[in-house]
């Protein structure tokens, strides 16, 4: 590692290259489809807000009914319950395959970049194979020397219509 | 067509105690069904604060059929029937907005929000005798109770606050969870199950799941909350109300958020009431405190609607197999945000597609479906329960009940 390369690591608000970003992604969401959910807790800042909107183009989804809007608090009690071995809708949990690709930087301030991607999810339980389309931002932070995550919203392309029963984690 | 030798006999499908599993997969009852109960009773389609001003529509259904619920100029309701009088095309495809017309993509007629026909485009191509007064949206009779907007096909039959009858003082109890604000609707999980829509109508009124089904739920809270939630041993029971209505009460000292105002509040509610007490004055805190957390027990309104501890859940029948449900959250009408987000956030906990209780039930009916499959012969039973047990099966007798009485009429 060169000199220039090794201070840049230790600037505070060192760039999150594109590339970097992408894999880190592409590690949440393979975490996700593992269920490796203690793993994928340990992905978040502490503050961080994981979002899944009734209402597509809504910004303050703090002020709305969502389908998910957890904090730190809720992301474990969330795993606790699929984990729990007591939901039936989560044990045994439909098999998920997810593919998320399109990345696109929106924002990219002070160590903290913004991206949005698409995620193709298809699930399998019980005879049924099923999509979910999403739209997928991340607010993606330093963290040590690697990256965290600061807020996921997904945007599934049916949110405000019927869904159905979901027992894992988008 | 033929017709089958003998029409099914429903009185004979339905005992005091037990109901015939075709009543869950018979494709035939079902289409009977929403003649019978579907077209012929009073059906839940809005809640008034979903359409607050004039101009403001739903989309909704009354069956199989949709409809749109409007507010017209003068403030009255209208349910109309969303199809054009000319060639059936919908004249809305919006899930809800504001609109002062409703006109049909294809050829163009235009309707203004009591159904009356304005517009017709080249108008010329008709006769003389043509006569747009003759061609309005096809409307429905609507009368509300208390914010809940009902509709039906039927002019004869009795009125809505009648056929609510002994259930009116529950919403009465039910409503107060506005504390003094009013109760506004505010937004909803929509959601479907591979399962008859009975399945869901009984869940509403069935205690005996909930620490089976929904022990996930359950270990999530703390421990105070828990105790609540130990629903069976609080002291509950169920009763029937009539026309196969019921309530299931589940925490008796949650009946009148009124009541009471001087018990302590709970822990997980302390931090909001610290919030609510510089902008209010302590009873009212404690009022909307109480009032935050919701009542605390199910109304089911037979065929449609509950009034379920803090939310309206609404089901729609779509097939023999298959059926959409709404919980619809429930705010204070302009009520302080922190207890309106507070109110939000226990939503979202039990409630919608990824709620911590939800998918349990989902998945639990769709079982009941798939296992109603085997044994063609078999019954379903609702035996259980003793007076004043709140998991007795009182009140899917009292739905049962009463679908033999409209399948029967």
């Amino acid at each position: 590692m060169s000199a220039l390369e090794d201070n840049a690591r230790q600037a505070p608000l060192r760039r999150v290259e594109l590339q970097e970003a992408i894999e880190f992604i592409w590690l949440e969401a393979d975490l996700l489809d593992a269920q490796d959910y203690l793993q994928w807790l340990t992905l978040w800042t502490a503050g961080g807000h994981y979002v899944i909107p009734i209402e597509r183009d809504a910004d303050d989804h703090a002020a709305q009914l969502n389908i998910v809007y957890d904090d730190a608090s809720m992301r474990a009690a969330r795993v606790k319950r699929l984990m729990s071995g007591l939901s039936m809708s989560a044990s045994p949990s439909a098999r998920t395959v997810r593919t998320v690709s399109r990345f696109r930087r929106l924002d990219d301030v002070d160590g903290a970049t913004v991206i949005r991607c698409a995620q193709h999810l298809v699930e399998y339980k019980y005879d049924r194979t099923r999509t979910l389309a999403a739209d997928v931002t991340f607010r993606l932070v330093r963290s040590g020397a690697g990256l965290a995550i600061e807020r996921k919203v997904v945007r599934l392309a049916n949110s405000d219509d019927a869904l159905f029963g979901i027992g894992y984690l988008l | 067509m033929t017709e089958p030798a003998t029409a099914p006999d429903y009185a004979g499908l339905v005992r005091e105690d037990r109901v015939h599993t075709s009543l869950y997969v018979d494709p035939a009852i079902f289409d009977t069904e929403m003649d019978r109960i579907f077209s012929n009773t009073w059906v839940w389609v809005a809640h008034a604060s979903e359409i607050p001003t004039p101009g403001s529509f739903k989309m909704s259904h009354v069956g199989r059929q949709p409809v749109i619920v409007t507010r017209a100029t003068d403030g009255r309701v209208h349910v109309l029937l969303n199809r054009c009088r000319h060639r059936a095309g919908s004249v809305c495809e919006e899930r809800r907005g504001k609109t002062s017309v409703f006109v049909c993509r294809y050829h163009g007629w235009s309707y203004d929000l009591t159904g009356k026909l304005r517009g017709v485009p080249h108008g010329v191509g008709y006769d003389a005798s043509f006569d747009k007064a003759d061609y309005p949206l096809a409307a429905l009779r609507v009368e509300e109770y208390a914010g809940l907007i009902f509709a039906t096909f039927r002019d004869d039959i009795q009125p809505l606050e009648e056929y609510l009858g002994r259930a009116k003082p529950w919403i009465d109890l039910f409503m107060k969870q506005g504390a003094g604000f009013g109760v506004k609707a505010a937004g909803a999980h929509r959601f479907r199950f591979h399962g008859n829509w009975k399945i869901q109508l009984e869940n509403t009124t069935d205690a005996y799941h909930f620490p089976i089904v929904h022990r996930s739920f359950l270990t999530s809270l703390d421990d105070e909350t828990e105790d609540q939630f130990d629903i069976l041993n609080q002291g509950g029971w169920v009763e029937d109300l009539g026309n196969g209505h019921s309530v299931m009460v589940m925490m008796p000292n949650l009946i009148d958020l009124e009541a009471n105002l001087d018990a302590p509040i709970p822990e997980r509610f302390q931090s909001l009431a610290a919030e609510l007490a510089r902008d209010y004055p302590p009873d009212q805190v404690r009022r909307i405190v109480r009032a935050v957390g919701g009542t605390g027990f199910n109304i089911n309104l037979f065929p449609n609607i509950a009034c379920s501890m803090a939310f309206f859940r609404v089901l729609r029948p779509i097939a023999v197999d298959e059926t959409e449900i709404t919980h619809m959250a429930i705010t204070m009408d302009g009520g302080p945000e922190a207890a309106n987000r507070a109110r939000l956030r226990l939503h979202e906990h039990f409630q919608g597609p990824m709620g911590f209780g939800t998918p349990d039930d989902a998945e639990g009916w769709e079982r009941v479906q798939r296992g109603a499959a085997a044994g063609e012969n078999l019954w379903i039973l609702l035996n259980r329960g003793r007076e004043r047990d709140v998991s007795a099966e009182t009140g899917m007798r009292a739905a049962y009940q009463m679908w033999k009485r409209m399948m029967t009429a």
